[in-house]
């Protein structure tokens, strides 16, 4: 897809700058998945049988990866949601090459969003 | 030695003489015996500059591992054959060159330790155990590293002791009036770090010991960021204990020294038991050995401990002034160029420095910037570098940190600056 690391990461960079930045009222604690380096926040909305996601963080490439899961996974059921393979990750070369203390903040968003996929499951 | 170092600050060399030492090809001749540098990342050339997480090994210093598995591994101490007595031998020759090299009285008041932490760790259990009581006070900075806060805390709520902490100036030294202001004759103990791991910042721990004496106060220093840079007197300095570790003085991981003077550590009751810190063992009780096995139960790290003499042995034959006075020029050139970048901000202005750059750039995530820094094969450090009250302190979430050592060079710090505004260009 790109010839080196700086393209794909200007590609990130680009999405992180488009993601619409999330409402200062859902900045809170309780939506915050804390990484080691970088803060995320993740909501939910569960409206007619789909989850919809918004987030946001306070580093720009880790809210272009944000916005990646976002267009993944948004707007789809609790079982797609919760069974989804994510293999893009992987396939970008995303878990290989963000080490692990990193990547540690892009993978335990993937867990609360399957995490909440399972939990409105169990509710309907 | 020390007070000469740590009023060195880097505007009393003048500019031409740092360019004439830059050019001086026996850091050529430095930089060659590190094997790990001459390597390529993502493509290009690797520039190190994560040298206060640990700095590289010259060869000599990896050899000196081999050649101990290759030639003499035996267990040391207790046995008699000949491989034994060369392994012991080489072991005790390490802590010969570390009471030089720290100027210790004896040879006997050097315990080796898997690092600064665990000597730290050592002196809160084993003196804190039996030397702090409800309404004591044991005194640290606010630019500590959470391996001088955590073993503080716990020990004290153990034990009911309080902790208090001396302010930080928003230069990033220690506010010495908020220090004066809280040590009494309540203080039992006061740790602090010598150079800040996150800043870079030299603080006036001689002064502090003393002013700790007059009081009746223990005192520890981190010693963990100056032992590579400064000159270390621990007579002079009066201190009871001085901890640091092998890895930041390019010896390698897993081994560290806690020096602490004889007296502090017979009063202290020992750490660990097991083997090797015992004089006898029965049901009834035990009696424990001399210093400095007293506090080093169980078969020790021989092979790294071993190795750090030849780390010892680099640095004295460079000279610390030299190497000093050559990363001082570093610093001096690495923040005029980084000052050159727009909305950067240098964090840590003391006036006395070791070679760390530790930065902020107004609108960019210090995570953003080492991400991209990596892909140019660039090594820094971002966050919060373990001193996540500092940072609370100076309203920041973490810095980016380019920390120099004796092989970097002006070249690498013009490429750190290329690399940065070409990452800025990128976030912006």
């Amino acid at each position: 897809m790109f010839d080196d690391w700086e393209g794909k990461y200007e590609y990130i960079i680009d999405l992180g700058k488009q993601l619409a930045p999330l409402a200062e009222e859902h900045k809170l604690d309780g939506n915050k998945i804390k990484g080691c380096q970088s803060t995320v926040w993740l909501v939910s909305r569960y409206e007619n049988g789909l989850i919809h996601f918004e987030a946001d963080s306070d580093a720009i490439i880790v809210r272009g990866l944000v916005s990646m899961l976002i267009k993944v996974l948004s707007g789809h059921s609790p079982a797609e949601i919760a069974d989804a393979d994510l293999y893009f990750i992987d396939r970008i070369g995303m878990t290989k090459h963000l080490a692990q203390t990193r990547s540690n903040g892009l993978l335990s968003m993937v867990k609360q969003m399957k995490f909440y996929a399972l939990a409105y499951q169990l509710k309907d | 030695m020390i007070s000469t170092i740590m009023n060195a600050t880097p505007t009393m060399l003048d500019h031409q003489n740092t360019n004439k030492r830059l050019q001086d090809p026996i850091w050529a001749e430095v930089r060659a015996q590190f094997p790990i540098l001459d390597q390529q990342v993502n493509g290009r050339q690797l520039v190190y500059l994560d040298n206060a997480a640990t700095t590289q090994k010259p060869k000599r210093v990896i050899d000196a591992i081999s050649t101990y598995y290759q030639e003499y591994n035996a267990n040391i101490h207790r046995g008699l054959h000949s491989l034994a007595e060369r392994a012991t031998a080489a072991y005790e020759d390490t802590r010969e060159a570390v009471r030089a090299y720290i100027n210790a009285k004896e040879a006997a008041e050097v315990i080796f330790t898997r690092g600064t932490t665990e000597g730290i760790n050592l002196v809160a259990q084993a003196w804190g155990r039996a030397n702090l009581n409800p309404g004591d006070e044991v005194l640290i900075s606010g630019m500590e590293h959470h391996s001088n806060i955590v073993p503080w805390q716990m020990i004290c709520q153990e034990r009911g002791a309080k902790l208090k902490v001396i302010a930080v100036t928003d230069l990033g030294e220690l506010d010495m009036a908020s220090f004066y202001d809280q040590i009494t004759e309540w203080t039992k103990m006061v740790a602090v770090v010598h150079v800040s791991n996150a800043l870079g910042t030299i603080n006036p721990v001689a002064e502090i010991v003393q002013a700790a004496k007059k009081v009746g106060a223990y005192t520890l220093v981190d010693g963990a960021q100056s032992t590579a840079h400064l000159e270390i007197d621990v007579q002079a300095l009066d201190v009871d204990f001085f901890a640091f570790s092998s890895h930041k003085l390019y010896g390698p991981t897993g081994i560290g020294v806690l020096y602490g003077k004889r007296t502090v550590l017979d009063a202290m009751p020992p750490y660990q038991g097991g083997g090797e810190m015992i004089k006898e063992v029965s049901f009834e009780g035990t009696t424990y050995n001399e210093l400095p096995y007293k506090f080093e139960a169980g078969t020790p790290n021989i092979a790294d401990t071993v190795a750090l003499l030849e780390a010892i042995n680099f640095v004295n034959e460079l000279g610390k002034p030299a190497m000093h006075a050559y990363e001082q020029s570093l610093l001096t050139y690495g923040t005029e160029q980084l000052n050159t970048i727009d909305g950067l901000r240098i964090i840590g202005q003391a006036a006395n420095k070791i070679s760390v750059l530790s930065f902020a750039i107004d609108g960019i995530h210090p995570q953003d910037l080492g991400i991209l820094l990596d892909t140019y094969g660039i090594a820094v450090r971002t966050g919060h570098h373990c001193t996540q009250p500092l940072m609370k302190r100076l309203g920041l979430p973490g810095t980016t940190r380019a920390s120099l050592a004796i092989y970097n060079t002006t070249s690498e710090v013009d490429l750190l600056v290329t690399g940065l505004r070409k990452a800025v260009k990128m976030l912006r």
